[in-house]
């Protein structure tokens, strides 16, 4: 291989325009999903604000208690489904070609309709806002026999529309699962070997895998829910001999692994942002890869602890209640490799590093109550409290947000090509971490209490803690306006970003930043060592230097 | 998962992907999988647990006709495989005969099925059990039909001169898709017709 003409001319910024179409470049594929996931994200904010903004009173005044059952149910949908699965698709499309040394992904056009399926049943799902009857009701899980109900007969209902819109996220899931396991197992960088490619890659495999497994079980379970509310059929009626708890089955076998869909590539994130910003390797990498297997092992044989209240036999319940344990094991040997990456490293307290640091923290501590919920006994107590509800909370606002947002700094020089400021950065991250703290923290003693989850009235005795969550839900959603601010203000006149302005190692540090469309072109490098080489001095390629030194030369001459 | 370290050789094939398609397509039919295994559980647990399975006035599935199909259905894996050896030896006029036969073979089954569907007492309105079995058999028959089509525009393909540059994995896929078609209806024919 040679590297005579890399890094390629650059060449005359394509525009805005592509944005909006129909392009099959991943890297502005990426942008285009997080983009779209984040204007999701402030719609699923703002009824998170108007639930909250009822909650701050006992009395169901803000809302009829009809609407609130509406707006929790598509807070709790538009989150899942419209922003967190969309973002973390985004990063895969931008970080999977570049972290491998690909060009593209493996089928362009297929991603591209992936993608384009989001604003559809985005669509589709924000429509049944307006249908008669309003939207879907029964809680983001959707169980039968509320969710099979059709109290007006409309044939277009809101409950229709969200079982249509579900289904088609799944589908679109599927096509970008297939494409980012192809994309993994068969482009990578000459040299790289499974064993040496970066953990977020082995994390995105594993993550993906766990969708093409568990979404076709959903997706099929979806289709026989539509076909009893709408057609007729009775497979969860039981009135016509069938058997609601089949659907819960269908549901947790995919929304069981789908948390791990969701944590599995932040733990990616975690274990690349560690090291750069610890200035150590990743303590254990080969340990800390594969551990992301054995919870994609674990994670579809434990499902049923979803349902220990729903009348399973109690032999199920011990069974799974020790699976669910064992998945502390692998999650464990990660958390240990991070701590010991930071152990006496020269941290470098930036904003994506306080991120995860914030994010390890709310992690650690919603690992604490999970365990909790998998015993039996406490979790019949607690089930559908608000105990739930805040741990569920912490993994993902606490965890998986947070490392997104870390994800978001730390890339955004390299496919913007500007940086984002540090200032605003950093008030973005205090407000996150202590609003999530404020929000969250207190529904764990409130459903010790008692107060169930779903429900626009309570008791007055939790007046003091809801009152708590709700000024911690309100600096939450202030928390966004630094973060919207700094990536528009970055992204239009922020300075302009080196080819590696945080020292990192990887090959998509090795490209020009914004990367060129087909990234190293013909010209990939060949991978001599295991990534996270930090303090050690290896290189990671062949011929780094060279490929360093023309990166700087064209800087310079750029300036 | 096998080491798929790329030779320099390969890389060079990123511009057409056509390395790709038949592992994504692999993968593809690994998912596709456990949507019919969601259908055949759901179908299994209905059964087991139901009090009175059968609709009232049904006696039960008459199997021997279904049968046949079976037989017909399940040899046409065999010519499209012999159709794929033919094409091997590029013996393009036996490859093309095999290819149709399989076709035919298909579409006989679906033909056959939709009589069986005509005759029936029953509708997928009728209890747990009119439901999965429209489902199941409906499904199914859905992925006979995509193969069918499938078969079909690979032979349209065939025509086209330099259709086989860039490898076979259209036909590769399609017949690999045909067998799983297959292998499914055996699990279903088992499940619906013999266990009853
Ligand atoms: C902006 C910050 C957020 C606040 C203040 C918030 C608040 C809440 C509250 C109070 C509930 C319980 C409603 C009830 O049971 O009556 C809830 C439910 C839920 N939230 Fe959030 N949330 C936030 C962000 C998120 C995010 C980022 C996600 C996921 C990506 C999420 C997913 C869910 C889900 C799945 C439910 C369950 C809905 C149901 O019961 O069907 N939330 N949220
Ligand atoms: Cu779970």
């Amino acid at each position: 291989m040679t590297i005579a003409t890399f890094p390629p001319e650059p060449k005359p910024d394509p525009g805005w325009s592509r944005y909006f179409g129909f392009c099959t470049d991943a890297k502005v594929i990426g942008i285009q999903y997080i983009v779209t996931a984040f204007f999701f994200f402030l719609i699923g904010g703002l009824l998170a604000m108007v639930i909250r903004g009822e909650l701050i009173t006992p009395a169901s005044d803000l809302v009829d208690r009809a609407v609130y059952n509406g707006i929790y149910t598509m807070h709790g949908t538009i989150m899942l489904f419209l922003f967190i699965f969309p973002v973390l698709n985004g990063l895969n499309n931008l970080l999977i070609p570049t972290m491998i040394g690909a060009p593209d992904m493996a089928f362009p056009r297929l991603n591209a309709v992936a993608f384009w399926l989001v604003p559809i049943f985005g669509s589709l799902l924000i429509a049944s806002f307006f249908v008669p009857g309003g939207p879907a009701y029964s809680g983001w899980w959707s169980y039968p026999p509320v969710s099979i109900q059709n109290p007006l007969g409309h044939f277009v209902n809101g409950q229709g529309l969200w079982i249509t819109a579900v289904a088609l996220s799944g589908v679109s899931s599927i096509m970008g699962a297939l494409n980012f396991v192809t994309t993994i197992l068969r482009m990578r960088a000459p040299g790289m070997t499974i064993t040496r490619m970066p953990v977020f890659c082995w994390t995105a495999l594993a993550a993906q895998s766990l969708q093409l497994i568990g979404l076709p079980a959903l997706t099929g379970g979806a289709i026989m829910l539509l076909m009893d509310l709408s057609f007729g059929t009775s497979f969860y009626r039981p009135e016509g001999g069938g058997d609601p708890v089949l659907y819960q089955h269908f549901f947790w076998f995919y929304s069981h692994p789908a948390v791990y869909v969701i944590i599995l590539p932040v733990f990616g994130i975690f274990s690349e942002l560690f090291p750069v910003y610890s200035r150590k390797p990743l303590f254990g990498y080969l340990y800390v890869a594969l551990a992301s297997f054995i919870i994609v092992g674990l994670g579809l044989i434990v499902w049923v602890h979803h349902m220990f209240p729903s009348g399973v036999a109690q032999w199920m319940r011990n069974l799974f209640m020790v699976f669910t344990m064992l998945i502390a094991v692998p999650t464990g040997v990660k958390v240990f490799a991070w701590l010991g990456t930071i152990w006496g490293g020269k941290l470098q307290l930036t904003t994506p590093m306080l991120f995860c640091l914030g994010g390890l923290f709310n992690f650690v501590f919603a690992g604490i109550t999970g365990i909790m919920l998998a015993t039996v006994p406490v979790d019949i107590h607690v089930s559908n409290t608000y105990f739930v509800v805040g741990h569920f909370h912490y993994v993902i606002y606490g965890a998986a947000v947070m490392g997104i947002f870390a994800a978001i700094y730390h890339w955004f020089p390299k496919f913007i090509g500007r940086m984002p400021y540090e200032g605003l950065g950093k008030l973005h991250c205090l407000l996150t971490f202590v609003g999530a703290n404020l929000n969250f923290l207190p529904m764990h003693p409130l459903g010790l209490m008692g107060m169930p989850r779903r429900v626009s009235s309570y008791d007055p005795e939790f007046t003091f803690w809801n009152v708590v969550a709700s000024l911690g839900a309100f600096l939450l959603g202030v928390s966004i306006i630094p973060f919207l601010l700094n990536m528009v203000s970055a992204w239009i006149r922020g300075p302009k970003a080196t080819h590696n302005p945080w020292r990192a190692i990887g090959l998509e540090w090795l490209l020009p930043s914004p990367p060129p469309e087909d990234n190293f072109g013909e010209e990939v490098p060949t991978v001599i060592s295991r990534p996270y080489g930090y303090g050690t001095g290896l290189p990671l390629v062949e011929h780094q230097d060279e490929i360093e030194r023309r990166l700087d030369l064209q800087e310079a001459s750029a300036a | 998962m096998t080491d798929t370290t790329l030779t320099p050789g390969s890389v060079e094939a990123h511009g057409q992907h056509s390395g790709h398609n038949l592992t994504g397509f692999i993968i593809f039919l690994c998912s596709e999988s456990v949507v019919f295994l969601a259908f055949f559980s759901g179908y299994a647990l209905l059964k087991t647990s139901a009090l009175d399975w059968l609709p009232p006035g049904v006696e039960g599935l008459e199997w021997r006709t279904p049968l046949v199909n079976t037989v017909v259905l399940v040899s046409s894996s065999g010519t499209i495989y012999l159709a794929e050896q033919f094409k091997a030896r590029d013996n393009m006029a036996l490859f093309r005969g095999f290819w149709l036969l399989s076709m035919a073979m298909g579409a006989y089954f679906l033909y056959g099925q939709a009589v069986e569907w005509s005759g029936l007492q029953f509708g997928f309105t009728s209890g747990t059990f009119g439901g999965t079995f429209y489902l199941l058999t409906g499904f199914h028959g859905l992925h006979v039909a995509t193969g069918i089509l499938l078969m079909g525009l690979m032979l349209i393909k065939s025509f086209i001169p330099g259709n086989y540059s860039g490898g076979e994995q259209g036909v590769q896929a399609t017949s690999l898709f045909w067998h799983f078609v297959d292998v499914i209806w055996i699990i279903l024919f088992l499940l619906i017709y013999v266990w009853q």
